[in-house]
């Protein structure tokens, strides 16, 4: 990290609370496996946003393409055989990857830009301020959260606001961005509380920072790993918030997403077409799994101290 | 105590008016007017204006003694929800739908819970086995699994398929025939992160002091477990016991969906396709007030039966 520190030879190097636990989560083989499939998935949703930029003719950007009759089984030639449209599902899959992850990391953005600053500020300054954004987040809790993210996805469907129509996956995100911000701005809070009392942020006081700048070049760095390995653990619900939104049909309707697909096979299954079912839910369950396990992994790494509701 | 009641039940009231600004600003000042959307394509400005003035959407927002701020209130606080979009009353519907939804949710919590916690106390007895290792990955894994397939995978096996059970709800079939499937189908789908909690509550359980010295003085495995460490792990099992009994009311959204039974999960689906924001609103509303109310009976438990909280 401090690549331009100036190294004294005869003293042991030092360690960043990073590159610690870096060093920790290189030996755990498993995890680092899991986050490979996590940046493959990754990988695919840039490189469809890629394609699709500069109009590749690859097979995931023609996902709407008849490539045979309408539900043929699994063959050599598609994987995951057909659809109603005669389209390949092996591409619908891949595509909906670009959907899931572009909701779940729009989503996490926005929590973490509401949560991080008000959990920050309500943990530094206390008082008035505190009250007021407790009762915030404790008035958003109150309400069940998938509850309130179908509230949120109903009425912001298809509304303007600010000149700029949310369609599609952009009152998605949104609603799951506005509600979940919750978590994190608890934690954030808490750990500020503790961290206000320590030295470093009482040299910073008496070199005259202003509290802007205590809070958000000093102590927010300094909590920051908790934002990490909480939103490594949040991701898989934001995956699994979406393909219920969808399943609802208040998600993408013209584009393929993994919830959309369950909704075809919805009907399919009944005649014994199970593979688009089959392959939507393969293609959740890995990454899920690589999520689950990387995030324990990583919290177990950076903070084992930290003990949030599922370990 | 009385005093501690009090205070805490005060501090209820800017809860439950800050839900009641929520659901406001979200239903009434983004949501907004309707009445073009109700009324259909070909309605003419007369049938558009009567709905309007119906639902109350002519009101000024706020600043008048009439308005559809002071309105939200009023309907709230007399639990008054006014007409869905089908003109029947949004009470009555939610009365009707509460049956089938706590006949689905409550043996399905019940089933969860006793399986998890006892299969819990086992796990944590062989803990570090080849054993212990496969119950956390079948956990994890079934937790990555989404919800939805468990259930068409299952109504599809099970229902359909194998024929044991009814593939969907009709009015003469009994309570446990159409119930039993869903029921199975939710305790499948939630066991995972349910097992995977209460292990962590016994493990740290079982690293205590006192089971160390349990065990010294040659109690037997079976004694340690279940007087002493089930008895200790009691405190954070009855959290979330307590906190989990409002969302019972709720009834689960997708079982209800594909089973059609018609409890609240129901309703809220069906409310969500039609844009039927009285509904939204009103299950908004009673779900929150049951949370608060029963954050409220949780922490007064604690009082009671923890003499460490402090009433201060």
């Amino acid at each position: 990290m401090n690549s331009e520190q100036i190294k004294d030879k005869s003293a042991p190097e030092g360690r960043s609370l990073w590159q610690d636990g870096l060093r920790r989560l290189r030996k755990r083989k498993l995890a680092i496996a899991c986050f490979v499939v996590v940046l493959i998935y990754f990988g695919l949703a840039g490189f469809i946003y890629i394609a699709e930029f500069f109009n590749w003719k690859v097979g995931p950007v023609n996902w709407s393409q008849e490539v045979g009759e309408q539900y043929q089984p699994p063959s050599r030639n598609n994987v995951f055989g057909t659809d109603i449209f005669g389209q390949s599902v092996w591409r619908k899959t891949l595509y909906g990857a670009k959907i899931s992850i572009t909701v779940a990391l729009c989503a996490s953005f926005i929590s973490i830009f509401i949560g991080v600053p008000l959990g920050a500020i309500a943990g530094y300054f206390r008082g008035f301020v505190d009250e007021i954004i407790v009762w915030l987040y404790s008035t958003l809790s109150s309400v069940p959260y998938i509850l309130l993210i179908l509230a949120f996805a109903v009425v912001l469907r298809d509304k303007t606001l600010f000149g700029y129509k949310l369609t599609g996956i952009t009152s998605v995100y949104l609603a799951i961005g506005l509600t979940s911000w919750v978590g994190i701005c608890r934690l954030i809070r808490g750990e500020i509380i503790k961290h206000k009392e320590r030295d470093y942020v009482l040299a910073a006081k008496s070199y005259g920072c202003s509290r802007a700048r205590i809070i958000f070049r000093h102590l927010i760095p300094n909590v920051f790993h908790i934002v990490i390995i909480d939103f490594s653990l949040r991701f898989v619900d934001f995956i699994h918030a979406e393909v219920i939104l969808s399943f609802l049909g208040l998600g993408e309707a013209t584009r393929p997403s993994w919830g959309a697909m369950i909704n075809d096979a919805r009907i399919e299954l009944s005649r014994g077409v199970w593979w688009q079912m089959m392959a939507a839910t393969l293609a959740i369950f890995f990454i899920s799994l690589a999520l689950n396990i990387f995030g324990d992994a990583l919290r177990d790494c950076l903070d084992p101290k930290l003990k949030t509701e599922q370990r | 105590m009385t005093t501690y009641i009090i205070r805490r039940l005060l501090y209820t009231i800017p809860i439950v008016s800050g839900v009641l600004l929520l659901t406001f600003c979200l239903f009434n000042i983004v949501g907004g007017d309707m009445s073009i959307e109700y009324a259909g394509k070909n309605a003419d400005a007369e049938t558009i204006a009567e709905i309007r003035h119906e639902y109350g959407w002519d009101k000024p927002l706020f600043l008048s003694w009439d308005s559809q701020f002071i309105d939200h209130f009023k309907n709230a606080l007399t639990f008054d929800f006014g007409r869905a979009r089908d003109r029947e009353l949004v009470s009555d519907k939610i009365k009707r739908g509460i049956g089938p939804s706590l006949a689905l949710t409550v043996p399905m919590f019940l089933g969860v819970l006793i399986i998890s916690v006892s299969l819990a106390l086992v796990v944590a007895f062989v803990r570090g086995t080849k054993l212990d290792v496969l119950v956390v990955v079948i956990c994890i894994a079934g937790m990555s699994i989404p919800y939805l397939s468990f259930i068409m995978f299952g109504q599809y096996f099970f229902a359909y398929k194998l024929g044991w059970f009814p593939v969907f709800f009709s009015p003469e079939l009994s309570i446990p025939e159409y119930v039993t499937l869903p029921v199975l189908i939710g305790i499948a789908a939630g066991l995972g992160g349910n097992l995977r909690f209460y292990r962590t509550v016994m493990l740290d359980e079982m690293r205590s002091d006192y089971v160390r010295t349990a065990f010294a003085k040659g109690l037997n495995a079976r004694r340690v477990l279940f007087k002493h460490v089930l008895k200790n792990a009691m405190i954070p099992i009855i959290t979330r016991v307590v906190l989990a009994i409002p969302f019972l009311f709720l009834g689960s959204l997708l079982l209800e969906r594909f089973f059609g039974i018609p409890g609240l999960g129901y309703l809220m689906v069906e409310a969500i396709g039609s844009r039927d924001y009285f509904v939204i609103n009103a299950m908004t509303y009673i779900s929150a007030i049951l949370f608060v109310l029963f954050n409220l009976v949780t922490d007064v438990c604690y009082a009671l039966v923890d003499p460490r909280v402090s009433f201060e």
